[in-house]
């Protein structure tokens, strides 16, 4: 392989970025379904060769998918060595969450890319089907004790033989949604570019030559590996342990420990999850893949100008303890996944806090409350409203946290009230900043946020709810306080009640007139509250972000003094 | 008579004179005056009309809103709205400031003590449910009044589906407000999506106080001076509308400044033979990428300002990377090279300025490799450039760390940050789904001419075309730019339930008012066309296709659309947007959008071309690194090159505040209008 000198590499560097970048671009402009179009619940890349290991990703995708993609790849690598006939123009389709992370809904496309007849390396693309068949419409089937009822499980098949598309497999795809058109206008995007990428990988080829490109891939994986190095050294030697725990699985009434002990030495990292639960019997379980993707993208967050490369997990080792609900094996349920890698995110934070807590954000809400009201119409058409809530940010060493953010795993922004009106029989009472729901710090948390939405369809509704931090609030850093807990209340015929399983349950009856109140957690607090400004502290109470009281005792009485 | 376009910029203010009686033009350029801008804006006129009566037209792009947005400097602002709904402000579309690292906070331009609550509520069929207690709004309004707050908006939920409540509280409060400052969202923005609708509102109202101060000091300024002519503001949808307009709606000059450069990049390349182009801006800390398509610059319904600051008014469609001329190169820790996105701006500006930063700019390196004259700085502010600080800049901070010479640092500085602006064209080209090949590229701005060559090379562009006058594009496009107004209004019907009667009525209504503003502007149209836009989906979709309806208006009545046509027209815009139709899908329409456009005469650029008619030798040679080795390169004065003088490169074109670069095995070539077109040499 050939030395590349640095002009060549950042040149290559940003082009290959690119590719990635247009790739996306290409299936958000192409793809049916809005998860994808508007949310870009989706991703792209370049993956090597025989490793899958991640080369260069594209910018505009979903948080998780940053390190979940290998495994993709890595999958489709095994299933080819074993079939024996990769061939270009062969294209790999699959959801299966076991060993492909993340959850069912996410149809990955793996497409081997040739260069004068030899593997280079392999082009994937990821995005979020609309509905996979399954138990419920959406796939979040919180009842699931398996994977067959959350969604038909594919696992990887070529959709193209050397350029051959399978329209059988096309026909197996479509019968087993209840979107077929949405799925299909998906596929479509997919494939368009997958195709681009290809094309912009011969241009990038004929213009460098492999041996070139090859040795930039080589130069950028150990150039992540150098930036985490680097970074790791930066950070002081030791072990922190932090454990945060799930309120419950959803049938098991039963706290969920997550348990990680980091340790630094030198420019290594252990994430070690001993101690941590075991595979449980409700949808909270993921899948390994998940759990070391969900570690990185823990990391990034620590260190944002790290790349979307392999390189950066070299010096990282995650530990995952056999028969773990980290390490979950099939057929175990894995569509609440998102609540897991949260908790994840924030006990890794917590850890982090401990030995270097400038660096590190307070925890965020940590929950993506999973609503949905569903009912039908008086002349019978059924409706479903389902969609996920904000929360707070936890505050830094800079500045307060965000009021009403999205899950730190996703980019996606909230349906308007007025759309959801438009379309579903109900009216929001309120749709509103939660007061005294942020952790007290020097700075505080982000506030959660109070959404009241009352049933206006006479035939009334039901209601279900896929959430946590029930019982466990987000937690401050560096001596700054825990947030509130999530709380959820639906309206009964004697006054408003509470889930028995905190922040989970089904077929809650309402009727017209009747309404459900969730109020989300906010961010965890950063610093001592005894740090915080008192004009700041006066300012959130005339605000009536901060009640006066709340004020009083989590930061004394000075602030009845100061400016506002 | 006479036509000016001033645009009022950071540093200078350019003034583009049309004299109509005989087609002539001239520019001035002085420096913009601070706090008061009237000072620079005058001065400006009168260095080419003495007499102020002379002029017809004055037509403004002006950054005033944009800097009161982005330096958060309006009026103290109240907000009257919905109970339940008094944050929808803070909360967003529940998004993040930045995708990594999860820091940040956000602040509204509206304080939570100054947005209050009444009881009204309008459902979303539009079916009042609960009345609005006048009461109580009168008591909101003055308690904002007691407050401080100078501007008023009204923010009621599902304003857009029926503005009846909305309505009586604006009329309410206007009754008792001491000032012209109130914006209801019905008026601004009746289109569904709450945030977008109250932030378009809340800014609009934010912006009132101060930028119709602004135009009225203008506007009293020019009277003074004896102007009797039309006083008209550039919107960000690159048409211009009367003061009075922008006074009352001021947030649509929120993108004014640049989107009047489009419009006249737009224009010189269409009538230099190339519609289709993409042009590039290239200023102090960013490089700002717009693509115009069949001399037709693209519209993108809303921008953010900045974090959480949504603007939904049609603007034209500009992409801001952070690579501009101050923009710092940096070795990372794993040992790659980075430009951006910090930026030393133009204070202290780039090392060689001489003014305190010590870190490598891109000028540094264009300064370094002799393509910029250190002894004749454009802009005027400087006399000379220090070429010796600029090489140890680039030396200590790119070619030690990557082991170069100071050369081979130089060249990777423009390398990469060439490479990041070429990924923009590409992009910007590719989201739209059009291939940049096929596209021209014109630089405008003080450096973007000086990187021209480059995107040829990167992005496979056939040719880059050099306006004659870069420095004021923006002020030749406010006199360039037609008469435009906009409206929405929000359907929300299935096209088997459509009423047709209603949307012809919101379709009349439109076009009476904007036809109305064209008669009360006074001045002169070739032509008056309004054209109509259906935003449109599949019932289950979200994602709206924009789908033109091809409408006939005849003596100002609307010809009412039949169910037939508007499907058709759907099916059509449907299938090339996603490349096939739905069976049996159900067509929905969301919103009606209406433009009434008054075309103004447009000037013949010929005019502006050069009347040399000897053949120009060069004023100079300078060594120019290329490469890797210094090239004896030819200057010329780019003014004094007869039409059809080709040039070879390497070559430097001058001209007082722009540097146009010809590489080797480039040819620049003046074009009829006074343009410079470079192509590659056929090899």
């Amino acid at each position: 392989m050939s030395e590349i000198d640095p002009i060549t590499l950042a040149v290559l560097a940003g082009r290959m970025e690119q590719i990635a970048d247009e790739m996306d671009a290409t299936l958000f402009r192409a793809a049916f379904n809005p998860i994808i179009a508007e949310a870009h619940d989706a991703s792209h890349g370049l993956y090597h060769a025989t490793t899958g290991d991640t080369l260069v990703q594209g910018k505009s995708g979903l948080p998780i998918f940053v390190g979940v993609m290998s495994f993709a790849v890595k999958a489709v690598i095994e299933k080819a060595a074993a079939d024996g006939d990769l061939k270009d123009g062969d294209i790999y389709i699959f959801n299966d969450a076991h060993i492909g992370g993340t959850h069912l809904s996410d149809m990955r496309l793996v497409r081997p890319y040739f260069r004068d007849g030899a593997l280079f390396c392999y082009l994937a693309s990821v995005g979020h089907w609309h509905d996979v068949g399954g138990a419920v419409p959406g796939n979040y089937n919180p009842a699931a004790t398996d994977v067959f009822q959350e969604a038909f499980n594919l696992p990887p098949v070529k959709l193209a033989r050397a350029g051959e598309t399978q329209q059988d497999i096309i026909d197996i795809l479509l019968r087993n949604t209840r979107l077929p058109q949405s799925a299909m206008g998906d596929l479509n995007g997919q494939l368009g570019a997958l195709d681009l990428g290809v094309k912009r990988m011969d241009e990038l080829l004929d213009e460098y030559g492999g041996d070139t490109v090859e040795a930039a891939l080589a130069a950028l994986t150990d150039r992540a590996e150098a930036l985490m190095r680097s970074e790791l050294s930066g950070l002081p030697d030791g072990r922190w342990e932090a454990t945060d725990y799930l309120d419950n699985d959803g049938i098991v009434d039963e706290p969920l420990p997550l348990k990680v002990a980091l340790e630094i030495k030198g420019d290594e990292m252990v994430l070690d999850f001993e101690g941590s639960a075991p595979q449980c019997a409700g949808p909270v379980n993921i899948a390994l893949p998940t759990t070391v993707a969900t570690a990185y993208v823990a990391i990034k967050h620590i260190f944002p100008a790290l790349p979307a490369n392999a390189g950066v997990m070299r010096p990282i080792d995650v530990k995952v303890p056999e028969g773990s609900m980290l390490a979950a094996q099939f057929p175990a349920p894995t569509g609440g996944y998102t609540e897991t890698i949260l908790r994840m995110i924030d006990v890794i934070f917590s850890a982090a806090a401990q030995a270097a807590p400038e660096r590190i954000v307070a925890n965020a809400y940590g929950t993506i409350n999973a609503l949905s009201i569903a009912g039908k119409r008086r002349n019978g058409q059924p409706w479903v409203m389902f969609s996920f809530y904000g929360g707070g940010h936890g505050g830094s060493s800079e500045c307060d946290g965000l009021n009403h953010g999205n899950a730190p795993i996703s980019t996606a922004t909230i349906p308007p009230m007025e759309i959801l009106e438009s379309v579903y029989p109900v009216m929001f009472r309120r749709w509103a900043l939660r007061p005294d729901s942020a952790g007290d710090g020097m700075h505080r948390g982000g506030m959660g946020a109070v959404y009241e939405i009352e049933v206006l369809e006479e035939n009334g509704a039901e209601a279900f709810l896929f959430g946590e931090r029930g019982r466990f609030a987000p937690k401050g850093v560096a001596g700054g306080a825990d947030a509130a807990l999530n709380v959820f209340s639906y309206a009964t015929d004697s006054g408003f009640a509470h889930p028995p399983l905190a922040s989970k349950m089904r077929g809650i009856v309402l009727r017209q007139g009747q309404s459900v109140i969730l109020e989300t957690p906010g961010g965890g607090g950063y610093g001592p509250a005894e740090n915080r400004d008192p004009d700041a502290i006066a300012r959130d109470v005339a605000r009536g972000l901060v009640s006066a009281d709340h004020a009083d005792e989590a930061y004394g009485t000075a602030w009845r003094e100061a400016r506002t | 008579m006479k036509m000016v376009g001033v645009d009022v910029g950071g540093t200078f203010t350019d003034v583009f004179v049309l004299d109509e009686a005989d087609g002539t033009a001239a520019v001035a350029k002085v420096p913009t005056t601070r706090p008061d801008q009237s000072g620079g804006f005058l001065d400006g006129i009168g260095q080419q009309v003495s007499d102020l009566s002379e002029i017809a037209v004055v037509v403004h792009g002006t950054t005033a809103g944009t800097n009161a947005l982005l330096e958060r400097k309006g009026a103290r602002t109240g907000v009257i709205t919905t109970q339940g709904l008094r944050d929808v402000l803070e909360m967003r579309r529940r998004d993040r400031p930045r995708t990594w690292g999860l820091r940040g906070d956000f602040e509204p331009v509206v304080d939570r003590r100054h947005r209050l609550e009444v009881p009204e509520r309008t459902l979303a069929d539009g079916t009042i449910r609960t009345q609005v207690d006048l009461d109580a709004v009168r008591a909101a309004a003055r308690e904002l009044q007691a407050a401080g707050c100078a501007a008023v908006s009204i923010l009621f939920a599902n304003a857009y589906a029926n503005p009846e409540n909305e309505a009586l509280a604006t009329q309410a409060v206007r009754a008792i407000w001491p000032n012209e400052h109130v914006s209801c969202s019905s008026e601004i923005l009746p289109e569904i999506r709450e945030f977008e609708r109250f932030s378009t509102t809340a800014l609009n109202a934010y912006l009132q106080p101060e930028v119709s101060g602004y135009l009225d000091r203008l506007e009293t300024a020019l009277k003074k001076g004896g102007f009797t002519g039309e006083f008209m503001i550039v919107q960000s949808n690159g048409g211009v509308m009367g003061v009075e307009t922008a006074c009352r709606t001021p947030v649509r000059t929120a993108l004014s400044g640049p989107a009047a450069g489009v419009i006249a990049a737009g224009y010189i390349a269409t009538t230099a033979g190339f519609p289709d182009v993409i042009t590039g801006d290239m200023g102090g800390t960013s490089f700002d990428v717009s693509l115009i398509a069949g001399g037709q610059s693209m519209l993108s319904p809303q921008t953010s300002i900045d974090f959480g600051m949504v603007v939904r008014t049609p603007m034209i469609e500009i992409t801001t990377i952070g690579a501009g001329g101050g923009s710092i190169a940096w070795v990372d820790r794993g040992g790659l090279l980075n430009i951006g996105p910090e930026s030393a701006g133009s204070n202290p500006g780039p090392v060689a300025y001489g003014l305190g930063n010590d870190r490598p700019t891109v000028t540094d390196a264009n300064v370094v490799l002799g393509r910029i004259d250190p002894d004749n700085p454009i802009g005027g502010k400087l006399e000379q450039l220090d070429v010796e600080a600029a090489r140890r800049a680039i030396d200590a901070h790119v070619g030690q760390p990557l082991d170069l010479d100071t050369e081979q640092a130089a060249e990777a500085v423009l390398r990469v940050a060439n490479s990041r602006m070429a990924g923009a064209i590409r992009l910007v080209s590719i989201e739209r789904g059009f291939d940049p090949k096929r596209f021209a590229f014109m630089p405008f701005g003080g450096g973007g001419a000086l990187h021209a060559g480059a995107m040829l090379a990167e992005v496979g562009i056939a040719r880059a075309i050099v306006p004659r006058y870069p420095g004021v594009t923006s002020a030749m496009g406010c006199v360039i730019a037609d008469m435009r107004a906009d409206f929405v209004q929000t359907i929300n019907a299935l096209v088997d339930g459509l009423d047709t009667g209603v949307l012809t009525a919101f379709m009349q209504v439109h076009v009476d008012d904007g036809m109305a503003t064209l008669e009360a502007a006074n001045t002169t149209f070739e032509a008056r066309v309004a054209s109509f836009e259906l935003d449109m989906a599949y019932i289950g979709q979200t994602h709206t296709v924009a789908v033109p309806l091809e409408v006939t208006v005849a003596n100002g009545a609307v010809t009412p659309p039949t169910k037939a046509e508007i499907e058709a027209a759907f099916d059509k815009a449907y299938a090339a947007t996603f490349g096939r139709l739905l069976k049996n899908g159900t067509r929905r329409i969301l919103n009606l959008r209406s433009a009434v456009t008054g075309t103004r005469p447009k000037f013949d650029l010929r005019t502006l071309a050069p009347t040399e008619t000897q053949a120009a030798n060069p004023k100079a040679t300078r060594k120019v690194h290329f490469g890797d080795t210094w090239h004896d390169t030819a200057i010329y004065d780019r003014l004094a090159l007869p039409i059809g003088t080709e040039i070879n490169g390497p070559a430097i074109l001058e001209q007082p505040d722009t540097t146009v670069l010809i590489e080797p095995g480039l040819t620049g070539r003046v074009d009829d209008y006074g343009n410079t077109v470079i192509t590659k040499d056929s090899a």
